[in-house]
């Protein structure tokens, strides 16, 4: 799976999860270029991206993304 | 189950018709994710749930602060979750000669929690038992090692049991057994944990959310009171009008252990006091047969209360059911091995639950478990006489018919009333009825045991508990009234309620020149009446108008100085 496709499926996590239509991400997303997205939701989207993806992230990674696109690392290095 | 992200979209939905019920929370981990899901799954089950959350570990300091912003609040249900990975912490600090205290020390905790809450607060209790944490310090050997923390918190688990055995407004919720069914690594997500103090994980919310509302659910009276059976590969293998009685499966033929065991547990719920009733589509005497010759069957006839076996449609065989039964089509579950039989049902009886049993009957039994259909908070001894109460009830209908003048029917059932104050003896049952009657309930104020103990030692309120037998047997304990002085010359009727059991029998005439000749005689010279409206009591909207009382704004006032008693068949005993 590419990166762009990896992208494609964390933005529907994100739709469904914040309940925002609207939400289009990129590598340079942070967490406040996005309303609704707080340390809760954060949880949230953490284990919904895990159940999609089938992988477990470790404590500190759920911690550690600075934006999107280490977030897609984080996955991409799971899945391959 | 719905999955936690969707009890969160629950949330922006519109909460208007749903009965609004004040909760705090108060947890020593995070709880914001708890009470999100709590009140997603109470919009499903029509509760508004307003919810007050104690900041951070705070439970001690909101109880036993008497002007905290708790008792501000002024709940009606209080949520105590104490983690068992908090008390692991506090095991980890003691020192080793202290560890065999935990559980003991513990429960003195809560035993101050429960007291310092019932001092100020009305309010019920819900209290989260504890999950198993086996911290492998001894191994196998924990079980003999009275200090190993296995065996403090199962002994906590145990005497939590036996706490709220002897608490009527202390609740468990039976978290324990939710993690029994799921397993840990379900339940509890380490990482997640790490990062954000929540013991829960995202997909065990939803399971103990709606756990929660049950419990939620009985306490505001949505109890399931009637299961409806089907009986071809419902209660055994196989169809008898084909197959034949040799032939259906059940003990030790085929897959008959199956039906044995779901039988067993029918019979167990029937034991409890939930009504059984088959609807069938046979010939009834065909249907009958296995009830009555059949060595496997767990079932006998005697345990259901209206047998209804024949070729109409099932939707209106259970309307005849609810008819005899008169009870809410709400609290009755139908079990049907057909999904056919099934969406009928559903789409023409609005209300009922038809659970989607699993295609194979070996998974009955455990999907049942899991949807936990009978909650309760009350049990006692009537309950195990109910069947019986309503194989009654079905003859009484049919010897009705026999007779022209209603009059003269009600004089032949020689009727006789048992009237009584609460007491100690007959307060489970009052607050049972309290709970679970609906339809002929005139204000719909629910009350507990707890609330009953107070009732009785107020000097201001008077209460009056009515049973009734006749010639087919003892209905037990049937209508309930909790008269409050209003002012010198005034009684309130506060509670006025009846179970539907005994409609039609006089028994409304019967109450009213009790209360009205009590009322005299401690010098009161007007009952005063209210009718407050709730999505099931339309029957009684009319009560206190039928009954003679007269409007007066909101109230119905009634003069009982010149009081003539009216007409009744019903002797007092």
């Amino acid at each position: 799976m590419d990166l762009s496709e990896i992208l494609q499926q964390v933005n529907g996590i994100f739709t469904d999860i914040i309940d925002e239509e609207n939400i289009k991400l990129s590598s340079e997303t942070t967490a406040n270029d996005i309303e609704g997205w707080d340390s809760l939701t954060h949880i949230q989207l953490v284990v919904a991206i895990e159940k999609h993806f089938k992988i477990r992230f470790n404590s500190k990674e759920i911690q550690g993304w600075k934006n999107i696109g280490e977030l897609m690392d984080s996955i991409s290095s799971k899945i391959s | 189950m719905l999955s936690f992200t969707q009890l969160r979209k629950n949330l922006r939905k519109d909460f208007n018709n749903c009965a609004t019920v004040k909760v705090a929370v108060l947890g020593d981990t995070a709880t914001q994710f708890l009470i999100q899901a709590l009140r997603g799954a109470g919009f499903e089950q029509g509760f508004n749930l307003q919810i007050w959350e104690a900041e951070f570990n705070q439970i001690e300091r909101q109880v036993f602060d008497s002007t905290s912003d708790l008792f501000q609040f002024n709940p009606e249900i209080v949520v105590v979750f104490y983690a068992s990975h908090k008390l692991l912490a506090k095991y980890n600090k003691l020192k080793p000669e202290q560890h065999i205290e935990l559980a003991n020390n513990h429960l003195k905790l809560i035993d101050d929690v429960t007291n310092a809450v019932n001092a100020q607060l009305q309010s019920k209790i819900i209290y989260y038992n504890h999950t198993e944490i086996n911290d492998s310090i001894f191994g196998n050997f924990a079980n003999k090692i009275e200090s190993s923390f296995l065996f403090q918190l199962r002994k906590l688990n145990y005497e939590l049991m036996v706490f709220a055995a002897k608490h009527p407004n202390f609740y468990l919720c039976d978290i324990s057994s939710l993690q029994n069914q799921f397993g840990k690594s379900i339940f509890f997500q380490p990482s997640i944990y790490v990062n954000t103090d929540m013991i829960l994980s995202i997909d065990i919310l939803p399971e103990i959310a709606v756990k929660t509302i049950d419990l939620i659910g009985a306490m505001y009276g949505k109890s399931k009171k009637c299961l409806i059976l089907d009986l071809d590969n419902t209660m055994w293998g196989g169809v008898i009008g084909d197959d034949g009685l040799e032939n259906i499966q059940l003990g030790s033929l085929g897959i008959g252990k199956a039906f044995t065991e779901f039988q067993c547990w029918i019979k167990k719920l029937k034991n409890r006091g939930i009504i059984l009733a088959v609807c069938s589509k046979n010939t009834e005497t065909i249907a009958k047969e296995p009830f009555e010759k059949h060595p496997d069957m767990v079932l006998k006839l005697d345990d259901i209360a209206v047998f209804m076996a024949n070729w109409e449609n099932k939707a209106d065989n259970i309307r005849q059911i609810q008819s005899i039964l008169n009870i809410g089509f709400d609290s009755m579950v139908f079990l049907d091995d057909n999904p056919f039989e099934r969406n009928m049902v559903r789409e023409n009886i609005p209300g009922i639950t038809v659970p989607e049993l699993p295609e194979d009957p070996a998974e009955y039994l455990e999907f049942l478990y899991h949807l936990n259909l009978f909650e309760t908070i009350t049990f006692s001894n009537e309950d195990t006489e109910r069947t019986r109460q309503y194989q009654v009830e079905a003859q009484r209908t049919v010897i009705q018919k026999s007779f022209t003048n209603e009059d003269d029917f009600l004089r032949s059932l020689d009727m006789i009333s048992l009237v009584e104050p609460f007491n100690k003896f007959n307060s489970p049952r009052v607050a049972q009825l309290s709970q679970r009657s609906n339809q002929f309930n005139l204000r719909t104020v629910r009350y507990t045991e707890a609330d009953i103990e107070k009732a009785t030692v107020s000097e201001n309120v008077f209460s009056f508990t009515f049973t009734l037998s006749d010639k087919f047997g003892d209905n037990g304990m049937i209508c309930v009234i909790i008269l409050k002085k209003a002012n010198a010359e005034t009684l309130f009727i506060d509670t006025w309620f009846m179970s539907c059991r005994v409609l039609k029998r006089g028994m409304e005439n019967f109450v009213l020149n009790t209360i009205s000749k009590a009322a005299k005689e401690k010098g009161y010279a007007y009952l005063k009446g209210e009718y407050i409206s709730s999505p099931k009591n339309e029957m009684v909207r009319n009560h206190y108008f039928h009954l003679g009382f007269k409007q007066m704004n909101e109230y119905w006032i009634l003069n009982v100085t010149n009081y003539d008693d009216k007409k009744c068949f019903i002797t007092n005993k």
